[in-house]
C-alpha cells in the first residue's frame, strides 16, 4: 500500500483521538515507531493490520471506521491539501459527480504509484447516482462515503448517500441530490494561499 | 477565397470557446473582448481602444506597430499588459474572414497562478477544453508531493548526521574515537593551523583491571574522561586513541609552558584516588607534548613525536609530562630504571 493511504490512517487516528492512541496502535500492530514515510510503499499486509487493530482500539465496526477516515479527509485542518485537490472537480457537486472517474487519474498524473480504487458513475435515475468503486482493498466504498458526504457539505449540497453492498468485487454508493446548491459550502479559490 | 457559412462564428459561440479572445479591427482597434479577457480589466473598458494602448509587445522582438504585426500571423506571440497588474499572455492572430477583421486568441502561459490570484477566476472562467485547470491541479499536488519529499530528506539529514556523530564516538567514554581524531588532525594539518597535542597514557590501569575487573577499569576509564573534559577546552578535541591511550588537541595553543602546565594539573587530577564500590582505584598519568606552527609537518610526524616524548616520560618514571625536542629519540633510546609509583615533574 502506498505511504500516503497509510500516513492518512495514521494521521486520522492522531488527529481525531490522540498523538498517544496512534502510538498504542502503533505499538499493537507493529508499525514503524516514527510513523509511515508518505512517499514510501508497505506491504499490503502493514495496512490490513493497522485496521483490524484500529477497530478493536478505537471500538467502531469496520464501515463506520473507514466512513470516519472519508469524513476526515474531507473536512480537517491538517489535511486541507486533499479537499482543496478535490475540489478541482467541479464548480458545484452536481459537477464534481458527474467527472468522479477523473478523480483517480487525475491523482495518478500527480503520483504515478499511487494506486487508488477506479471510481464509476454506473447509473443514473432523475436525482440519484449510482456510483460504482472497485478495489483490491474492500472497504474503499465506505470511505468514500465518508468523503462525499463532507464534500457535499463543502459545497453546499444537500444530498442522501447510502452504501447499498458489494457485489463482485464492486461496491456501490447511491447518492440522492435533493439540492446542488442548498446553502453557500465553503469558497474555494484555484490558486492556493502561498505555499510555505 | 471561398467561404463556408458553417465556419462562420458568432460572438458568442467565439467567447464561449474562446473566453480569452479580442476581436481587432484591420487597424488594431478592439472590437470586442472575451468574456475572461474582459475580466482582466475590469476597471477599464477597452472597447474602442488600440490594442497597442492595452499590450505591450514582448515577441516578435522590434514591431512597435499593428501594421508590423500583420506578416506574423499564426506565429506565436507574447503580449504584456502596460497597466499593472502586468500579466503576461501568449497569443496568436489569425483573420477573421467572415467580419473582415482579425482574430487574436490569448491565453495565460507561466503566468497562470499569478493571473488567478491578481483576478480572482474561478473553473467556468475556463473553457472545458483549455488544460488550465489540470496543470493547476499538478502544479499543486506536485508542491505536495515536493513538500514531503524535501521533509523526508531533512528526517534523513538528520539521521546521517547522528549516524555520523555515533561514528565519531567512544562509546565508552563519550570521546572522540580514533577515526574522529585523524580527521580533526588531517583537517588542522591540512588548513595550516598552529595548535598543541599531547599524548596522554594512563598509568596503573592495567594493574586496576587485573586485580578489580574490566568492570572497574571501565569506570576508571570514565572517570579519567571527566578529569580531561573539566581541564581543557570546548574546542579542544578529546580523543580515547584506544585501550588507556588519549590523545588531546588544542587549537592555537602552542606555548609550551602552558601546555605543560595544563599536563601536570589533568596528571595530579588523574591521581586523585576513584572510589569503586568498597575498593579505591589509584591511577596516575604519562604526557607526552608536541607543537605544530601549522608547517610541513605531517600527522604522522607530530604522533611519533608526542609518542617519543611519552616514552621519555615513562622512562623518567611515569606520572610526568614532556615536551619532544628534536633529537629525542637517541636520549630516550638509552634505558634507564624505572622508578615506582607516581612521581609528579618535569
Amino acid at each position: 500500500m502506498h505511504g500516503l493511504v497509510n500516513r492518512a490512517i495514521q494521521c486520522f487516528v492522531r488527529d481525531t483521538y490522540s498523538p498517544e492512541s496512534w502510538e498504542r496502535l502503533a505499538r499493537l500492530s507493529d508499525l514503524p515507531a516514527s510513523g509511515f514515510e508518505a512517499m514510501f510503499v508497505y506491504d499490503d499486509a502493514v495496512t490490513a493490520r493497522m485496521l483490524e487493530t484500529a477497530e478493536h482500539l478505537l471500538g467502531k465496526t469496520r464501515e463506520t471506521l473507514l466512513e470516519d477516515i472519508g469524513t476526515y479527509l474531507v473536512s480537517h485542518e491538517n489535511v486541507q491539501a486533499l479537499r482543496r485537490l478535490l475540489r478541482f472537480g467541479g464548480e458545484t457537486f452536481l459537477e464534481f459527480l458527474q467527472s468522479i472517474d477523473d478523480v483517480p487519474r487525475r491523482a495518478h498524473l500527480a503520483i504515478p504509484d499511487l494506486e487508488l480504487p477506479s471510481i464509476d458513475v454506473i447509473g443514473i435515475e432523475e436525482n440519484t447516482f449510482h456510483i460504482g468503486c472497485t478495489w483490491k482493498q474492500a472497504g474503499f466504498g465506505h470511505v468514500l462515503v465518508g468523503m462525499l458526504r463532507t464534500l457535499a457539505d463543502d459545497y453546499g449540497a444537500l444530498v442522501l448517500l447510502d452504501h447499498q453492498g458489494e457485489d463482485g468485487g464492486v461496491e456501490t454508493i447511491s447518492i440522492q441530490i435533493l439540492h446542488d446548491e442548498f446553502s453557500a459550502g465553503r469558497p474555494f479559490q484555484l490558486a492556493a494561499e502561498a505555499h510555505s | 477565397m471561398t467561404q463556408d457559412a458553417s465556419f462562420n462564428l458568432g460572438d458568442d459561440a467565439r467567447d464561449a470557446l474562446l473566453p480569452m479572445h479580442v476581436r481587432l479591427s484591420e487597424t488594431g482597434q478592439i472590437l470586442h473582448l472575451g468574456p475572461t479577457l474582459a475580466k482582466l480589466r475590469r476597471g477599464r473598458p477597452l472597447l474602442g481602444e488600440d490594442l497597442f494602448n492595452v499590450f505591450r509587445l514582448r515577441r516578435p522582438l522590434g514591431v512597435r506597430a499593428f501594421s508590423e504585426l500583420q506578416e506574423f500571423r499564426h506565429k506565436r506571440l507574447q503580449f504584456q499588459f502596460i497597466d499593472p497588474p502586468e500579466t503576461m499572455l501568449n497569443g496568436m492572430m489569425v483573420a477573421d474572414d467572415a467580419t473582415g477583421s482579425v482574430l487574436l486568441h490569448l491565453s495565460f502561459g507561466t503566468s497562470l497562478l499569478e493571473a488567478i490570484q491578481d483576478y480572482d477566476l474561478h473553473l467556468p472562467d475556463f473553457a472545458p477544453t483549455d488544460p488550465s485547470i489540470e496543470m493547476l491541479y499538478l502544479m499543486e499536488a506536485k508542491a505536495i508531493v515536493l513538500d514531503e519529499w524535501r521533509r523526508l530528506n531533512l528526517r534523513l539529514q538528520s539521521a546521517k548526521i547522528a549516524a555520523e556523530e555515533q561514528a565519531f564516538t567512544d562509546t565508552l567514554t563519550g570521546l572522540k574515537n580514533r577515526r574522529a581524531l585523524d580527521h580533526v588532525l588531517d583537517r588542522l594539518v591540512a588548513a595550516g593551523e598552529a595548535f598543541g597535542l599531547i599524548h596522554l597514557d594512563l598509568d596503573f590501569f592495567k594493574q586496576v583491571n587485573d586485580t578489580l575487573g574490566h568492570a572497574a577499569g571501565d569506570h576508571v576509564l570514565q572517570v579519567a574522561s571527566d578529569v580531561m573534559v573539566r581541564t581543557t577546552r570546548a574546542q579542544d578535541t578529546l580523543a580515547r586513541a584506544g585501550g588507556d591511550e588519549f590523545v588531546i588537541v588544542l587549537p592555537g595553543t602552542v606555548d609550551h609552558d602552558h601546555l605543560l602546565n595544563l599536563s601536570e594539573r589533568l596528571i595530579s587530577q588523574l591521581e586523585v584516588p576513584i572510589p569503586y564500590g568498597n575498593d579505591v582505584c589509584r591511577i596516575s598519568g604519562s604526557a607526552g607534548i608536541t607543537v605544530s606552527h601549522g608547517g610541513a609537518k605531517k600527522v604522522a610526524d607530530l604522533l611519533a613525536e608526542a609518542d617519543q616524548a611519552l616514552y621519555a616520560s615513562k622512562e623518567r618514571g611515569r606520572g610526568c609530562a614532556t615536551l619532544y625536542r628534536p633529537g629525542m629519540a637517541q636520549i630516550s633510546a638509552a634505558p634507564q630504571p624505572l622508578q615506582k609509583g607516581a612521581a609528579a615533574g618535569r
